[in-house]
C-alpha cells in the first residue's frame, strides 16, 4: 500500500449526497481483472454531462474530492477506490462515509477524511469561489487546512499508523500465526467445511 | 452484564485482542465469486502465498453469468474472461468451484444457505455487500472488499473494529398481504441509508420470529441498504428445521452439539444495545421505492413526495434529483406509475418461497401487454425445485420469461438490462441510477407486488387484482 503522510492539492466539490459505488464505477467496469485502468469509468454516467463538475477545465488535475454525506454507499466493490485513485484523487472528504467503502479506501492508501458538514460546506464555498484554492490534508497532524479553514479530524491510531507507514495488513496478521493456530485448535467439530481437509 | 447475539458470536471468533488494535477475527466461511476475487488471487500469487483453509472456502459464478443459452460460450468476451479467470484461479489454488451449468451454481448468497454451509454462530464473509443475507441464521456475516478477500484467503482472519449493536424490534404481526420485503423497505425508509452505519442490526420481536428462513434472509440481505454491514436474527426452531439434513449440516452427535450451542445464541435479557428502533408491524402495508436510493420509499397507497416537503437541504436536493432521474412528478399516486419490465429474482427475493408467491398470483393470469417479465431463480437448485412444482409452466403460460440462475438484472452485468428510460418493478435490492442498465429506472418491490404489477402494467398489489376481470379460466 502507498503511504499517506500529507497531501496538498486543488479540489473537486461534489455537491451530492448518497453517492453510491454504482455511480463511482458502474458494474460493467467490474469485469476487469486488474487494479488499474478504471479512471475512464469514474462517475461515467455523470461525466456524459459536459457541465458535470469533473468535466470543468478548472478542475483538471485536482486531487482532493469534497463530497456530500453518505459517500460510497451500496456495493462493496473496491473498484470504486481504485477508480478514484486511478483518476488521480489522493483523498476524499465527506461528513459521512459508508463502512465498506471507508475500509476499502484505508486499505489502499486513499485517505477518507470525516469532517462536520459545516466544514464541508465551507470547503465547497471556498473551492467553488476559487478553483485554484488548495486544500491540505495532513495525516501527521490529523488536520485539514485551507484558506479560512482549519479542522482536525479523527482516525483511529492503528489505521493512521498503517497509512503513515504504508504497511501491508497481511504481513502484520501473519506475524500472529501462533494466535491463529491456537484458535483453530479449539474450533468445534460441528463447524461447517466446504471440502474434507 | 449480558451480551447481545452479535457480541456473543464476535467474542467466540476473536483470535487476538490487543489495546489500540482492531480485533483479529476468525472467519468460518469464505464465499467467492468472479467479480471481487481476481485481484485478490493476483496478490497471493505475487507474494507467493497460498489459501490457508481450502476447507472453509467455496466459489461460484453469478454476477456475469447469462440466464439464456448457458450451454453456449458466453458472448461477451470480457465477462467470459472474468469467469475463466475464476476457473483458472480456483484450479491453481485448489478452491471448490460451482461453475455455470453445475447443479450447485447460483447467486452466492443463495448457494451458501441451501448447502447448509451457513450456520448459526459462524462468521461468514464474501466480497459482496449482500453477505449480510447469511445473518438470518444467526451468523455474523458481512461484505468485504477485494483487499480483505486476499487477507482472508491468506490468513482466514480479518482485523475488524468491534461494531456497535442496534436492535430493530418489530412488534405484533404483519398484516395479511404484507411481506418481509415490505418490512425491510419500510425499515430503511425509517432509519435512512446511513442509519445503520457502524452497527450490526439485530431484528427481533414477534413479527420476526414468525418469519420463514427465506423471509428472514430477505430482511437481513438489505441491512446494507440501511448502511449496516451486518444484520442478524437469533436462531430458533425454524432455523434448525431449515438446516436439518442439508448437505453440509452437522450430523449425529455433531448435530446435537451444534444445536446445543446454537440455542445459546440469543441476546441476554440484561444485554444493552447501543441503539434501538421499534416498529409496529400492524401499521405496515405493501411498500415500494420511488427514488434512486433504497431509503426513498413509501407505502404503495401513497403518492410521490414533494421534495419541498423535506426540511433537510441535502435530502431535498436528493429528492429533486431522484424525481428528475425517475421521470416522476410530485403528488403522482404511486399506483399510477406504469412499468415496462418486471424482474423477479436476486439474492433478496430469488428463493423458492419468492417464486411460489409470484407464481400464485400469476396462475391463470396474463402479464399485461407491453410488459416484459423476467423470472430468474437464485440458484440452479431453486430453478429445479420450481420446475418440479410446475412454477416454470405458470410463469411461461402467463407470458413471463423463465431463465437460468444468476444475479441477472439486479445489476445488469450480464445481458439482462433495462434500456435507457425503461422502468422496472424489481424484487432486487438497489434502485441506484443506472443500476439495472444505463438510464434505467427501478422501483424496488416484493415478489407479490412484482407479480400484480406485471398483470396490471402499473405498480399494484395483489389486492388490486379482481378475480373476475383478470383471472382467465384454468386451461385457457
Amino acid at each position: 500500500m502507498e503511504a499517506f503522510t500529507t497531501h496538498t492539492g486543488r479540489a473537486v466539490p461534489l455537491r451530492r449526497s448518497n453517492v453510491d459505488t454504482d455511480q463511482i464505477i458502474p458494474a460493467h467496469w467490474l469485469k476487469k481483472v486488474t487494479r488499474d485502468g478504471f479512471e475512464d469509468g469514474l462517475f461515467e454516467a455523470w461525466r456524459k454531462d459536459a457541465d458535470f463538475v469533473l468535466n470543468r477545465p478548472e478542475r483538471r488535475g485536482a486531487t482532493v474530492l469534497v463530497a456530500g454525506p453518505d459517500f460510497g454507499t451500496g456495493s462493496s466493490r473496491e473498484h470504486a477506490v481504485w477508480a478514484l485513485q486511478n483518476y488521480g484523487f489522493k483523498t476524499v472528504i465527506s461528513s459521512r462515509f459508508a463502512d465498506i467503502f471507508r475500509g476499502n479506501s484505508l486499505k489502499n492508501g486513499l485517505l477518507t477524511v470525516v469532517l462536520e458538514q459545516q466544514t464541508v460546506d465551507a470547503l465547497w464555498d471556498l473551492v467553488e469561489a476559487d478553483p485554484q484554492a488548495e486544500i491540505t490534508v495532513d495525516l501527521v497532524e490529523r488536520e485539514v487546512r485551507a484558506e479560512g479553514v482549519t479542522a482536525s479530524f479523527e482516525l483511529d491510531e492503528n489505521s493512521r499508523w498503517r497509512l503513515l507507514n504504508g504497511l501491508d495488513d497481511i504481513s502484520i496478521t501473519l506475524g500472529n500465526e501462533a494466535d491463529i493456530a491456537a484458535h483453530e485448535e479449539k474450533r468445534p467439530a460441528h463447524k461447517p467445511r466446504t471440502v474434507q481437509a | 452484564m449480558g451480551r447481545t447475539l452479535a457480541e456473543k458470536v464476535w467474542d467466540d471468533h476473536v483470535v487476538r485482542r490487543a489495546e489500540g488494535e482492531p480485533d483479529l477475527l476468525y472467519i468460518d466461511l469464505h464465499l467467492l465469486h468472479e467479480v471481487t476475487s481476481p485481484q485478490a488471487f493476483d496478490g497471493l500469487r505475487k507474494n507467493g502465498r497460498s489459501v490457508r483453509r481450502l476447507d472453509l472456502t467455496i466459489a461460484t459464478e453469478d454476477h456475469n453469468t447469462p440466464t439464456l443459452d448457458i450451454d453456449k460460450p458466453i458472448a461477451d468476451p470480457v465477462s467470459r474472461a472474468q469467469l475463466e479467470t475464476l476457473r483458472k484461479n480456483c484450479a491453481e489454488f485448489g478452491v471448490r468451484l460451482h461453475p455455470l451449468g453445475d447443479v450447485e451454481q447460483g447467486v452466492v448468497h443463495v448457494v451458501g444457505p441451501q448447502l447448509g454451509l451457513t450456520q448459526p454462530g459462524t462468521t461468514v464473509v464474501c466480497g459482496d455487500s449482500h453477505t449480510s443475507t447469511h445473518g438470518a441464521f444467526g451468523a455474523l456475516a458481512f461484505g468485504i472488499g477485494t483487499s480483505q478477500v486476499e487477507h482472508v484467503l491468506a490468513t482466514q482472519t480479518l482485523p475488524m473494529a468491534r461494531p456497535r449493536t442496534m436492535a430493530i424490534t418489530v412488534d405484533g404481526e404483519l398484516p395479511e398481504g404484507v411481506t418481509a420485503k415490505d418490512l425491510i423497505l419500510a425499515i430503511i425508509a425509517r432509519i435512512g441509508t446511513g442509519g445503520g452505519q457502524g452497527y450490526v442490526l439485530e431484528y427481533r420481536g414477534e413479527a420476526i420470529e414468525k418469519l420463514s428462513m427465506e423471509a428472514r434472509m430477505t430482511i437481513c440481505n438489505m441491512s446494507i441498504e440501511a448502511g449496516a454491514r451486518a444484520g442478524m436474527i437469533a436462531p430458533d426452531e425454524t432455523t434448525f428445521a431449515y438446516l436439518k439434513g442439508r448437505a453440509h449440516a452437522p450430523e449425529g452427535a455433531d448435530w446435537d452439539e451444534a444445536v446445543a450451542y446454537w440455542s445459546t445464541l440469543r441476546t441476554d435479557d440484561d444485554a444493552e444495545f447501543d441503539a434501538e428502533v421499534v416498529i409496529d408491524a400492524a401499521e405496515l402495508s405493501p411498500f415500494v421505492t420511488w427514488g434512486t436510493n433504497p431509503g426513498q420509499g413509501a407505502p404503495l397507497s401513497a403518492s410521490v413526495p414533494d421534495p419541498a416537503s423535506y426540511e433537510d437541504a441535502s435530502e431535498r436536493l436528493a429528492a429533486e434529483k431522484a424525481l428528475e432521474y425517475m421521470g416522476l412528478e410530485a403528488g403522482q399516486p404511486l399506483r399510477s406509475i406504469g412499468v415496462d419490465t418486471v424482474f423477479v429474482g436476486s439474492c433478496t427475493n430469488g428463493r423458492i418461497e419468492d417464486l411460489r408467491a409470484a407464481a400464485d398470483i400469476l396462475r391463470n393470469r396474463k402479464v399485461a401487454d407491453g410488459v416484459r417479465m423476467l423470472v430468474v431463480p437464485g440458484s440452479a437448485r431453486v430453478g429445479l425445485q420450481a420446475v418440479s412444482e410446475g412454477l416454470d409452466v405458470v410463469f411461461k403460460e402467463a407470458g413471463a420469461e423463465w431463465r437460468h440462475a444468476g444475479c441477472s438484472m439486479c445489476l445488469g452485468m450480464n445481458p439482462d438490462q433495462l434500456a435507457p428510460g425503461e422502468r422496472s418493478a424489481s424484487t432486487s435490492n438497489r434502485n441506484f441510477e443506472g443500476r439495472q442498465g444505463k438510464g434505467g429506472r427501478t422501483h424496488l418491490v416484493s415478489p407479490q407486488v412484482a407479480a400484480a404489477t406485471a398483470v396490471l402494467g402499473h405498480l399494484a398489489s395483489p389486492a388490486d387484482l379482481s378475480d373476475a376481470e383478470t383471472r382467465t379460466p384454468a386451461g385457457v
